[in-house]
């Protein structure tokens, strides 16, 4: 899951640094992603991983780094094949 | 001490009576802003413990709306200023230099600036080209083209940059910087349709300061937990003010041609029930969001969410669409002499007031982000909650 989630983020992330060089609890923000394209990410989760996010998670620590992607995507998956 | 409502009222006096030469000479309000500070109203949302009376959020926006039917130029610099103070509020009462500084603002009323734009990133607040410097205790900031409201005027300025020269531009904080600490260079003065007293001139910033004076969250965080609310909020408040003083002068048009000709209505007659009727909703508006904000400080989630961000930036702009449909409408009522400025009717300040609003965060820039924000978020289709 979490190779997948540095594949999109090197995609929509739009970062300035090397998506794969941030560490997996790493600031997401604060290496440069933006509140325009955090939604361009949500969006390719959502395709990628055939989940959509409910009102509850779309806040900035849900996407605050790779950990709490994926801990949003395993509580959205569960009961699905990964 | 009177009631906060009681001195707000004071000083629109002295805005209202010095309005038209603030208009005509674009001109910073002197007499309303020191009228404000005699009256203590530049500390009011600062807690108690920090000298202030800790008003809250609407608190501050009915004194906007009480300045702004007087001045609307007076409402906007106590509106920045306030809007200064509740960063420093929310994101400083836990660190000793701004705890301090609470005090020295409280005691001293001192009037807050705000240096978030910059030349050559288009007016996006999120984002800096400049950077703190650090040189071990102290750093040094230089931001050039940026737009500072009343710059010359203000006792200290809050300011945004790049945490570090090798931050990324999104990666900003904010430092309080005073009087004595900075030098305005100005490139470009003020000289504008309507606000003509905000004096939002363009200066080349420079300063050297303890680097304890940086606010210790992030500005992404101050900028969505306390800025862009209390921005849009208060800024709307005031422009409900602005639009209100407008209706008045419309509804007072169709009084005295009421009783100069009983009996005959004119179309300026129903024209004045579709404005009030338009202020209505401009108010629900607004109450509605400083609601939210309420709320949304008691605790929860609700701060963070995507949903307080569309709401906010959706509250500004349906206030000044509003703003500037509602002083037109009091100008068609009034008609000639509403356009007149020389007149009780004359509603040609408010009209040219009102038109900043579209253009003060542009309008299409918030809806460019709020339609992407819409690729996500769902719109509220439950009515009462």
């Amino acid at each position: 899951m979490r190779e997948k989630i540095y594949r999109l983020l090197a995609e929509h992330g739009r970062l300035p640094v090397d998506a794969a060089s941030l560490g997996h609890d790493q600031d997401l923000y604060a290496a440069g992603l933006t509140s325009f394209a955090a939604v361009q990410l949500m969006l390719a989760l959502e395709d990628e991983f055939d989940v959509e996010f409910p009102e509850r998670m779309l806040n900035r620590r849900s996407f605050a780094s790779v950990d709490a992607i994926a801990a949003c995507l395993e509580e959205l998956t569960v009961g699905k094949a990964a | 001490m009177s009631s906060l409502i009681e001195r707000a009222e004071r000083a629109a006096d002295v805005a209202g009576r010095h309005a038209e030469a603030v208009d005509k000479g674009g001109r910073f309000p002197h007499e309303a802003i020191a009228a404000c500070k005699e009256a203590r109203l530049l500390s009011a949302m600062i807690p108690v413990e920090f000298g202030g009376e800790g008003a809250s959020m609407s608190d501050i926006a009915e004194v906007c709306a009480i300045l702004g039917q007087k001045c609307a130029s007076a409402a906007m610099v106590f509106a920045m200023h306030q809007i200064k103070a509740s960063s420093l509020i929310w994101h400083g009462r836990e660190a000793p230099w701004h705890q301090n500084f609470m005090r020295r603002v409280s005691a001293e009323q001192l009037l807050l600036g705000s240096a978030t734009t910059e030349g050559g990133i288009g007016g996006d607040l999120r984002s800096s080209l400049c950077a703190i410097e650090a040189e071990g205790e102290v750093f040094k900031l230089t931001k050039e083209g940026c737009c500072i409201s009343y710059g010359l005027q203000s006792d200290a300025i809050l300011i945004t940059a790049r945490r570090a020269p090798d931050s990324p531009p999104s990666d900003q904080v904010m430092a309080i910087l005073t009087k004595d600490q900075y030098t305005l260079d100005l490139t470009m003065p003020w000289d504008s349709l309507g606000m003509r007293g905000t004096c939002s001139d363009i200066f080349t910033f420079s300063a050297k300061a303890p680097a304890e004076q940086i606010l210790p969250s992030s500005f992404a965080d101050i900028a969505a937990q306390s800025m862009l609310g209390a921005a849009h909020l208060l800024w709307g408040s005031l422009w409900y003010g602005l639009a209100a003083d407008a209706v008045a002068r419309a509804q007072a048009f169709v009084r005295a041609e009421a009783k100069k000709r009983p009996g005959f209505q004119s179309p300026g007659h129903l024209r004045l029930a579709e404005v009030s009727n338009m202020l209505q909703a401009m108010r629900a508006n607004v109450q509605q969001g400083l609601d939210r904000f309420e709320k949304a400080h008691q605790g929860g989630d609700d701060l963070a969410s995507m949903g307080f961000v569309v709401a906010m930036n959706q509250i500004k702009t349906a206030a000044s669409r509003a703003a500037v449909d509602i002083c037109n409408h009091a100008l068609l009522i009034t008609g000639i002499w509403g356009y007149r400025n020389n007149t009780p009717y004359s509603v040609g300040r408010h009209m040219r007031d009102a038109l900043s609003s579209q253009v003060m965060i542009s309008n299409d820039r918030i809806l460019s982000n709020v339609s992407n924000m819409l690729l996500m978020h769902r719109v509220e289709t439950r009515l009462v909650g």
